[in-house]
């Protein structure tokens, strides 16, 4: 790390927000998606907009929530909805273009666990479950997906598929007849992975600089595709960099401890 | 007509062992104060009903007064794990909690069939997905003019939901704004309602837009001033999120003993909310100092 000026969760997130367009109306999940969304929008994406689960359409808080409910969503969004009626006007309704998640767990066709690990009925580590996620993941016109590489996060077989991604490859998620494309990006903090437009299968397509496929190999539980045409992601610009930094102080002050990435 | 009552009155006369109970509330206006009295008078073999269990639904099922969990996503907010919701899914302890697990989408439009007295919601939802492997009641249904498959989930008609609102009259007529979550469709769809609130005000219709979400007295059954009575969580106009406290309950309910030790504490040696929120001030002061 001594070499660089950034955290790989900077390279991680700030990559992530690069993904976003000015227009884009957004479904945000908390934690590293929220930080990579509010980035862009203080950057390059003013005009997008954010809609929480908790019903807060068009917010711009000033500080990253720790929860999806904090009253900074409230006070900054454009309306506040009814539960009932962001899943099912807004989301069901077709009003989602981009849908941003992260993951506990997620397998070679973007597939992703947050439910359990281990049998269903008596599990070895029981997660938080599904929340917005799988009508997310199904619903939006498409889906980024935010997380750290490691072998414990990027399995062979998921124990359970909480939120669809491409099942098992090839037309088999056309088949469902979900309403989104389903997941076009993987950003993590080595890389983006993006599907196969044939087989579906994740594949690296992008390394963050300082990065070897070897690291991002050995973090990959499966047999890890790589692109042809491999390119290195641009470095984090001293804007985006001074601007996410602010943001987390903001946080960090906001709750009283450092925020995350 | 909803009569005010003090809370322990209320869940003595609106909650019994063996009901279904929503104790409502998505990050905002959590019935923090409503969930401890459930504790503290010893209710059991609960049914309990919520989108998005945190603490207080750690800290009923930690005490073992949860039979059942009907819910969507149960963590603490930004935090991580609800370490007794994971020990009792676990290791059965205190003692075996039966799961019934549904997706956010689902929860929400389950509340509003059961408001709405139909039997189940309808909703595109769950292809693909093991979600309706590991709970059967979730259905596929076709649509009668397309044939398209949807997904069918039962309604939810609780016995008695639970909710903290921002105001009440002296009818007992009810006013809350911010963050809604499901609080209405859950009052709506229950049987019968309690609700607290920050205060009782003569008439608050001077400050509410026509469209501002009332309960209607005679859809509640109970109405209980507990200023306060969402923390840790928050009432908007009133009170902010306790977010350290969030944070603080991680270490307190990761452990069985130190659990125990602060619900005996914090919940049981106190004789009501206003009790354990003087508490925790004196307890913050000291730490200060």
């Amino acid at each position: 790390m001594s070499t660089l000026d950034y955290t790989t969760d900077e390279m991680m997130t700030v990559e992530a927000a690069r993904q976003l367009g000015g227009g884009d109306v957004c479904f945000v999940g908390i934690g590293l998606p929220s930080a990579a969304a509010n980035l862009a929008r203080l950057t390059h994406a003013p005009e997008i907009v954010l809609i929480y689960e908790s019903g807060t359409i068009g917010a711009e808080p000033d500080a990253l929530p720790l929860s999806i409910g904090d009253g900074e969503l409230a006070n900054t969004a454009l309306t506040v909805v009814s539960v009932p009626e962001i899943f099912r006007y807004w989301l069901q309704g077709g009003r989602v273009d981009v849908g941003f998640l992260g993951a506990a767990q997620i397998d070679r066709f973007a597939n992703i666990n947050t439910t359990v690990v281990g049998d269903y009925a008596k599990p070895r580590v029981r997660l938080p479950g599904a929340g917005g996620a799988p009508e997310i993941a199904g619903q939006a016109g498409q889906v980024f997906i935010i997380l750290r590489q490691s072998p414990k996060a990027f399995v062979q077989k998921l124990d359970f598929i909480t939120s669809v991604g491409y099942l098992d490859g090839g037309d088999a998620r056309a088949r469902l007849g979900l309403p989104g494309r389903g997941p076009t990006k993987v950003i993590t903090d080595l890389g983006v992975l993006t599907p196969d437009p044939e087989t579906r299968e994740l594949t690296l397509t992008q390394l963050h600089p300082g990065v070897t496929l070897e690291q991002v190999k050995a973090q990959t539980g499966w047999s890890l595709k790589i692109a042809a045409n491999l390119s290195i992601s641009e470095p984090p610009g001293s804007s985006e960099l001074r601007t996410l930094r602010a943001l987390h102080e903001r946080t960090r002050l906001a709750h009283g401890r450092e925020g995350g990435a | 007509m909803a009569k005010i009552m003090p809370l322990s009155e209320a869940v003595a006369t609106f909650v019994r062992d063996g009901d279904s109970l929503a104790l409502e509330g998505f990050t905002h206006l959590i019935p923090h104060a409503a969930g401890h009295e459930i504790i503290r008078q010893g209710r059991k073999d609960l049914t309990l009903i919520r989108m998005t269990p945190d603490l207080i639904y750690d800290q009923l099922i930690g005490m073992g007064a949860a039979r059942k969990l009907v819910f969507s996503w149960g963590g603490n907010p930004g935090v991580g794990s609800l370490h007794r919701f994971r020990d009792a899914v676990e290791h059965s302890w205190p003692r075996p909690l039966e799961i019934e697990e549904r997706a956010h989408a689902d929860m929400a439009s389950s509340y509003a069939a059961g408001a709405s007295g139909l039997p189940f919601a309808v909703l595109r939802a769950y292809a693909g997905t093991d979600i309706p492997r590991s709970n059967p009641k979730i259905r596929q249904i076709a649509c009668p003019f397309t044939g398209e498959m949807l997904a069918a989930s039962p309604s939810i008609r609780p016995d008695v939901a639970v909710i903290h609102a921002q105001k009440a009259d002296r009818k007992g007529n009810v006013l809350l704004w911010g963050i809604l979550g499901v609080q209405k469709e859950a009052v709506l769809a229950a049987k019968r309602a309690i609700v607290t609130v920050e205060e009782v005000v003569d008439d608050f219709r001077v400050d509410a837009a026509h469209n501002a979400v009332i309960l209607p007295t005679w859809v509640v059954s109970a109405v209980a001033c507990v200023p306060g009575g969402a923390a840790p969580s928050y009432a908007h106009g009133y009170y902010a999120r306790d977010n350290a406290f969030y944070k603080k309950w991680d270490a307190i309910a990761r452990d069985r003993e130190t659990f125990l030790d602060w619900m005996r504490e914090n919940v049981l040696e106190t004789r009501d909310f206003a009790d354990f929120l003087a508490r925790q001030t004196r307890g913050r002061a000291h730490v200060d100092a």
